[in-house]
């Protein structure tokens, strides 16, 4: 079994509304310093799956298929061996 | 030459033509410039000489259409949208465009931006909008393309709309295989501007300066083409182009802070920036104002690193402004927007002069003449061949004699209410805001939404319509058609049409038989809008609407507005009390060809459309608007797809949803096939149910006014529909179906059995 | 129907403008226009409540709502002067995005999360008074069914088990959705909302917190006009405690 790790996250040349607001709002606590908010998702899965490469496979389709969204999106997966 | 210091790609033919231009163009561009261009001049032409901006495919067309009335207090493409007056001091601003290609790579981003971009257009004229409609064509509702694209575009429209706090109140959806992969997406908004601060399109008087107000801007939705050429970019993931991402919120701000600075009166000219950007609202503001702009590109805030002039000046962020102000009120206006945390930035001047010029770290970027680059100035305008299309004749004279009548008329209106081009749009409709600004009039009307106004006590009456199944079996007609529904369903709600806008889709102008689509539906819808007295104050063009298997239905939609003195004179559509009569005013022939029954229930596209006689659809609006101005009518409601008993289902729907539990009882039927009479699609007709005691004055006055007249019926207590022994149902259970079915097809509970079956007669 | 008016008191309501804020002019239209009451807009990066007798924070989407409903509105500089208002007992009345904002400044226990069809849901309801001892009920009846507006994606009321028994115990919970007879159905519950919890009010019993739209169903020219009866309890509460305090010099 494995555990997926998936970061999705937009490609840098999408406007992200949503980084924008809380930015402004992180700013208007006094944190001046804080630059560039851009927010993704994060999603675990467990992959029934003894082989990594075959789990990698799996976790790759999802995300093409269906958790990110290709034209806008990228993702990044990392596996966990878990019991 | 003027491209000493900036990078730019040569400009020759061979660019010219990756860019979409013909030899022709670039020949003309170089007249027009004396020189050769450079690559951000030959891009700048490349986008306003686009059919979107252009029109140079459809122009000499969309002239024939009636541009002219006594309210019309702009011309047809002068503003950003069309300017009626409704009294009081007050206008109404609205306009209609499409989204349709960005809504079919993604969705959700596409839809939204398509609302985003009509806001836009109404509140850079100074009015705020009152409501937004839209205008859908989806591909077979049983395909997993169909579901994600739909639950997409209503997601994006609703987010949007919803944020932005405008309701969205009406508009029409339909399917047919024809719109797959290529799904419909057009969007409408409306707005109240008072007369005296209707802000122009306009770069005027020297010294004035030009703001871009707004988002920064990135490499939003820069067209593909310019960046498959591999001199501009190293194909990096950041540089390629980017889907438009809608941010209603900034957008919300930016209508608030807009009205601002024209209610100060600090604005002198202004124009967002949609398709193409910055050039093409620098150019047509300073077109229109026979001035120049010099205007320093470094000075346009930017979201991105790295972005070159062409870039910036194609770019379609969204949410952005050009603003041209006095000087001396440069300071005030940076306030406002101050207030609203909200870019705004001086990049430009108004000059005497009459070139756009543009600078880029202090070298000179381009210089253009902007008239040789607008519609109605230097823009080509191309007529198209036309040649009409085998498939005409041949579906036209289709013998429909050989449908078989159903056995059971109980089951088949069944079916007829659960298709997906007939049943509720409840469960698109509950994810728009239908009544944020307080406005919306929560009753049953079914045929267009009524809007009262704050400002005037008055109301407004809106709708979308376009029946394209018709407009492919004729064009000229199904034009017709669709801008007479639409004016008698403003009328059902008990209003008078004013005006129109289109959004007309079609697909490949260069396909003759296309084009022949195209200019018999604008003969038909200038013949409707004449004779009807409601003019065209401008619209949306979209052509290459087209999938693997051909082109869309030729849709030319149509979006109209009425008024009506106050919500008192307004008309609703559910019947009212037990004992009342049923009445149809128009005549009935139980035509079926191109009807909503023989493609749902026999799986035909085919047949002659059902006549109209514009003429006799002019004298039943105005009896009906005499009627009910009289209250001798106590519902009202449109005949149109599905046919007179779908009409009648819904009119009692209307009552039942109000606790209401009425029924039908059919009167005598006459010497027609009853599926023909039940579900025939005749024009020209209107169901409305009066009080016994009225019916000897409406049939004076209806045949004073030489419009037939038929009692159909009697309302009933009973909650049953009943016909003739042929249909006994109960209306619960006949609502039930009608209710559920289209979140049933979301859902994937119903499969494609029976439904957009004309794929296979085209 | 008309609504009915006080008896000609005039009370001085505060309708905070965050930005995104879209239904201000709503209960601006409604308080002023319709029920006649003074009204005021208040800026969200003002410090001061300008003396009102009652603030309203209006539906909309503040900020966007683009991290969760509410979650940035919390933090504008007016907010610490509601908070303080309602503190020192000042009625305070927060509608659908006003609600999330409520919730997360903990004015009010609880969160609103996404509704459970995962869609935004603008239709209307009917809603159960639950009780009419508030200062927003007082014109009910007990056990009324109000019809009123739903308009939001993140209506669905969720606490934990302790809270929620907390709000059940002290008679927090104040509209329910139902259906159009009362009974408290499933299927009347838009949402998911737990024990179907429509609007709420704090323990001490001044600040209140609803989904439904009261302002949208209150102008008789819209049709429906349930909504002003919440309105015109408030405002009576109002005149009432005014006279209490004058009577008490």
């Amino acid at each position: 079994m494995y555990l997926a790790k998936i970061n999705v996250t937009l490609r840098p040349s999408i406007l992200d509304p949503q980084g924008k607001a809380v930015q402004h709002a992180i700013a208007s606590l006094g944190m001046e310093d804080v630059r560039d908010i851009r927010m993704g998702k994060y999603i675990e899965m467990k992959i029934s799956s003894d082989d990594a490469e075959a789990a990698g496979r799996i976790a790759d389709e999802a995300c093409r298929k269906l958790l990110a969204n290709p034209v806008m999106e990228n993702f990044e997966v990392t596996l966990e061996e878990i019991r | 030459m003027t491209t000493d210091t900036v990078n730019q790609p040569v400009a020759n033919l061979e660019t010219a033509q990756k860019l979409g231009l013909t030899p022709e163009e670039f020949e003309k561009i170089r007249q027009a410039l004396g020189r050769d261009p450079n690559y951000t001049e030959l891009s700048m032409y490349s986008v306003m000489w686009s059919e979107h901006c252009s029109y140079k495919n459809s122009i000499s067309q969309i002239k024939r259409l009636p541009r002219e009335g006594p309210k019309l207090l702009a011309g047809a493409g002068e503003e950003n949208a069309g300017l009626v007056d409704i009294g009081d001091g007050y206008a109404v601003a609205f306009k209609i465009e499409s989204h349709n290609h960005p809504s079919a790579v993604e969705p959700y981003q596409g839809a939204a931006t398509g609302v985003g971009g009509i806001l836009r257009d109404i509140f850079t004229m100074g009015a705020r909008p009152v409501a937004a409609l839209n205008s859908l064509r989806f591909g077979d509702p049983a395909s997993e393309r169909t579901k994600y694209l739909l639950k997409g575009v209503v997601k994006g429209i609703g987010d949007y709309g919803n944020s932005f706090g405008v309701p969205t109140v009406a508009g029409e959806v339909y399917f047919d295989r024809s719109y797959n992969e290529n799904p419909l997406v057009n969007a409408m908004a409306v707005g109240i501007v008072r007369h005296d601060r209707v802000v122009r399109a306009v770069a005027k008087g020297a010294g004035n300066l030009v703001l871009i107000v707004g988002s920064s801007t990135g490499r939003d939705g820069i067209h593909g083409a310019t960046f498959a050429s591999e001199e501009i970019s190293e194909a990096s993931e950041s540089k390629r182009p980017s889907v438009q991402v809608g941010d209603p919120f900034t957008e919300k701000l930016l209508l608030e802070a807009t009205l601002e600075t024209i209610r100060a009166g600090l604005v002198e000219g202004m124009q967002d920036m949609g398709a193409a950007g910055i050039t093409c609202s620098t150019c047509e503001m300073s077109a229109k104002g026979e001035s120049g702009i010099e205007m320093d590109l470094s000075r346009v805030p930017l979201r991105e690193t790295g972005m070159q002039p062409f870039e910036i000046l194609l770019s379609e962020s969204q949410e952005r402004m050009l603003v041209v102000v006095k000087p001396e009120n440069e300071e005030a206006v940076r306030k406002i927007f101050d207030k609203w945390d909200l870019r705004c930035e001086t990049v430009g001047v108004v000059t005497d002069g009459k070139m756009v010029n543009l600078k880029w770290n202090g070298a000179d970027a381009g210089s253009v003449p902007p008239y040789s680059l607008v519609l109605g100035g230097g823009a080509p305008v191309y007529t198209r061949e036309i040649s009409e299309p085998a498939y005409f004749q041949k579906l036209r004279k289709a013998d429909l004699s050989g449908v078989d009548e159903p056995a059971d008329y109980g089951e088949v209106l069944g079916r007829m209410l659960g298709s997906p081009n007939i049943c509720s749009r409840n469960w698109i409709t509950t994810q728009y805001d239908s009544m944020v600004r307080t406005n919306t009039i929560n009753d049953c009307y079914l045929d267009a939404a009524v809007v009262r106004l704050k400002e005037t006590g008055k109301v407004l009456s809106m709708k979308t319509d376009c029946n394209g199944r018709y407009v492919y079996l004729n064009p000229h007609r199904g034009a017709m058609i669709a801008v007479a529904e639409c004016a008698r369903n403003l009328v059902a709600v008990g209003t008078k049409p004013l005006a129109v806008t289109n959004c007309l889709n079609f697909g490949n102008p260069y396909k003759p038989e296309i084009y022949w689509q195209f200019s018999e539906s604008i003969g038909g819808m200038a013949e409707a809008c004449a004779v009807l007295g409601t003019p065209v104050t401008g619209g949306n063009v979209s052509f290459y609407n087209e999938n693997p298997e051909g082109a869309v239905y030729p849709t030319p939609v149509i979006g109209m507005v009425g008024e009506a003195d106050s919500p008192e004179a307004t008309m609703t559509a559910d019947f009212k009390d037990a004992g009342d009569l049923v009445i149809l005013l128009g005549e009935t022939h139980g035509r079926i060809g191109g009807s909503e029954y023989l493609a749902m229930i026999h799986g035909k596209v085919a047949g002659e459309v059902p006549e109209i006689d514009i003429h006799i659809e002019k004298r039943l609006q105005d009896l009906t608007l005499d009627l009910i101005g009289k209250r001798l009518v106590k519902s009202a409601h449109d005949c149109s797809e599905g046919g007179l008993i779908v009409t009648i289902c819904e009119c009692l729907f209307g009552a039942h949803r109000k606790g209401n539990a009425l029924g039908v009882n059919f009167g005598e039927l006459p010497d027609i096939r009853p599926d023909r009479y039940f579900f025939g699609e005749d024009q020209s007709r209107m169901v409305i149910s009066a009080s016994k005691r009225d019916l000897a004055t409406i049939r004076g006055l209806a045949g004073a006014s030489g419009v037939a007249i038929r009692l159909l019926g009697e309302v009933t207590g009973d909650g049953m529909l009943t016909a003739g022994g042929l249909i006994q149902e109960r209306v619960s259970d006949l609502m039930g179906i009608y209710e559920k079915s289209l979140e049933k097809f979301v859902s994937g509970a119903v499969t494609s059995d029976g439904v957009g079956r004309s794929g296979t007669d085209r | 129907m008309k609504p009915r008016r006080t008896n000609g008191s005039v009370k001085k309501f505060g309708v905070v403008v965050f930005p995104g804020s879209n239904c201000d002019h709503d209960a601006y239209h409604a308080l002023g226009k319709v029920l006649r009451q003074d009204v005021r807009f208040l800026w969200h990066k003002d410090s001061s409540l300008d003396g009102v007798d009652a603030v309203i924070l209006p539906g909309g989407f503040s900020y966007g709502d683009y991290l969760r409903g509410g979650a940035i509105a919390r933090v504008s500089p007016i907010m610490k002067e509601v908070v303080s208002f309602a503190d020192a007992g000042g009625i305070v009345i927060g509608i659908c995005n006003g609600f999330q904002i409520l919730c997360e400044a903990g004015l009010l226990p609880g969160s609103l999360i996404r509704n459970a069809g995962l869609t935004f849901l603008c239709r209307f309801v009917h809603v159960r008074v639950e009780h009419t001892r508030s200062a927003f009920t007082s014109g009910c009846r007990e056990g009324e069914v109000l019809k009123l507006p739903i308009a939001h994606g993140e209506g669905n009321y969720f606490a934990d088990a302790e809270t929620l028994a907390g709000l059940e115990r002290n008679n927090q919970i104040i509209f329910r959705y139902c259906d159009a007879g009362g009974s408290l159905t499933g299927e009347a519950n838009p949402n998911g909302s737990l024990n179907g919890i429509a609007g709420i009010v704090n323990e001490r019993g001044n600040v209140m917190g609803m989904m439904p739209h009261p302002e949208r169903a209150t102008d008789p020219v819209l049709r429906e006009t349930d909504g002003a009866k919440i309105l015109l309890s408030t405002i009576s509460h109002l005149v009432e405690k005014t006279q209490l305090t004058h009577s008490t010099i």
